[in-house]
């Protein structure tokens, strides 16, 4: 038990360090190709945090939605855009509104770390449990059916809005 | 594990997508930085449902509403991205910045 406690602790904390670099490499980049591509290591870090954390269903959720759709939509975004495929310096704010950004960033992890640290300080998990797809049904089709339903709207409305707003006429 | 190891990491995405979201100019990176903001929260559910799901087996609900916001995010991508494609298409540009014809 206690082996595999240390096993997942090293595999969160070299999953995180990817995860980091990546987000910051996504805000930081000259290339917006180079910007979707370190996307897509942060989104699988995030879902090899899922089985870590046993939902195997969200992981397998994020996998397909976010890097099978949504980092597809981005690039397909980037090309009809017709971006620079090299180095562009013109993709940042100026100086002083980075500064800015910067600053308010630390400023909320600070706070944010803080108020954590101080309010969870070293709750564990326990033992985790396996959270099964059957469970995870149950609950979407008998508590949450009518946010299920409204989704689904939103989703089409979503949808029917997009063709609306893009298409050329 | 503990819980704090989850959040933290959570509150670092977070805040990298909102530096993202300040400071950078074209449409589409702002878009991705959103990305950055809602896989934070999303960590976040997950991290929570599981740690409620060790007391209480029947509840998973930290999970459902992962995966709501996940089906929010993709609608959000999709219309989003097609407004920056209609800016584009207008105005040949699609720096955040230009886009100020309210500002009168």
């Amino acid at each position: 038990m206690l082996a595999l406690l240390v096993a997942q602790n090293i595999a969160f904390y070299i999953i995180a360090a990817l995860m980091v670099v990546g987000a910051i490499r996504v805000v930081t980049t000259p290339n917006v190709m180079h910007a979707a591509l370190w996307l897509v290591l942060v989104l699988s870090g995030a879902a090899a945090q899922y089985i870590l954390l046993a939902a195997e269903f969200v992981a397998i959720t994020q996998v397909l939605v976010y890097l099978g759709a949504i980092i597809v939509l981005f690039l397909f975004g980037i090309m009809l855009t017709r971006a620079k495929t090299g180095n562009d310096d013109d993709l940042d704010n100026k100086k002083s509104a980075k500064f800015i950004g910067a600053g308010i960033g630390v400023l909320l992890l600070g706070l944010m770390s803080y108020s954590l640290i101080d309010g969870f300080k070293d709750t564990e998990f326990g033992d985790l449990m396996v959270q099964r797809t059957a469970e995870v049904s149950d609950s979407i089709f008998s508590t949450y059916l009518l946010p299920f339903e409204v989704l689904s709207v939103l989703l089409l409305a979503a949808l029917i809005g997009a063709i609306v707003i893009a298409r050329r006429d | 594990m503990f819980l704090n190891q989850f959040l933290l990491l959570a509150a670092i995405l977070f805040c990298i997508g909102v530096y993202g979201v300040l400071a950078r100019k074209n449409g589409v990176l702002v878009l991705m930085s959103i990305e950055l903001i809602l896989n934070a929260v999303n960590i976040n559910l997950v991290a929570f449902g599981a740690y409620w799901h060790v007391n209480d087996m029947a509840n998973v609900s930290g999970q459902v509403f992962a995966l709501f916001v996940i089906a929010v995010a993709a609608a959000e991508v999709g219309v989003g991205l097609a407004l920056v494609l209609l800016i584009y298409r207008n105005r040949q540009s699609i720096d955040i910045d230009d886009v100020d014809m309210l500002k009168g």
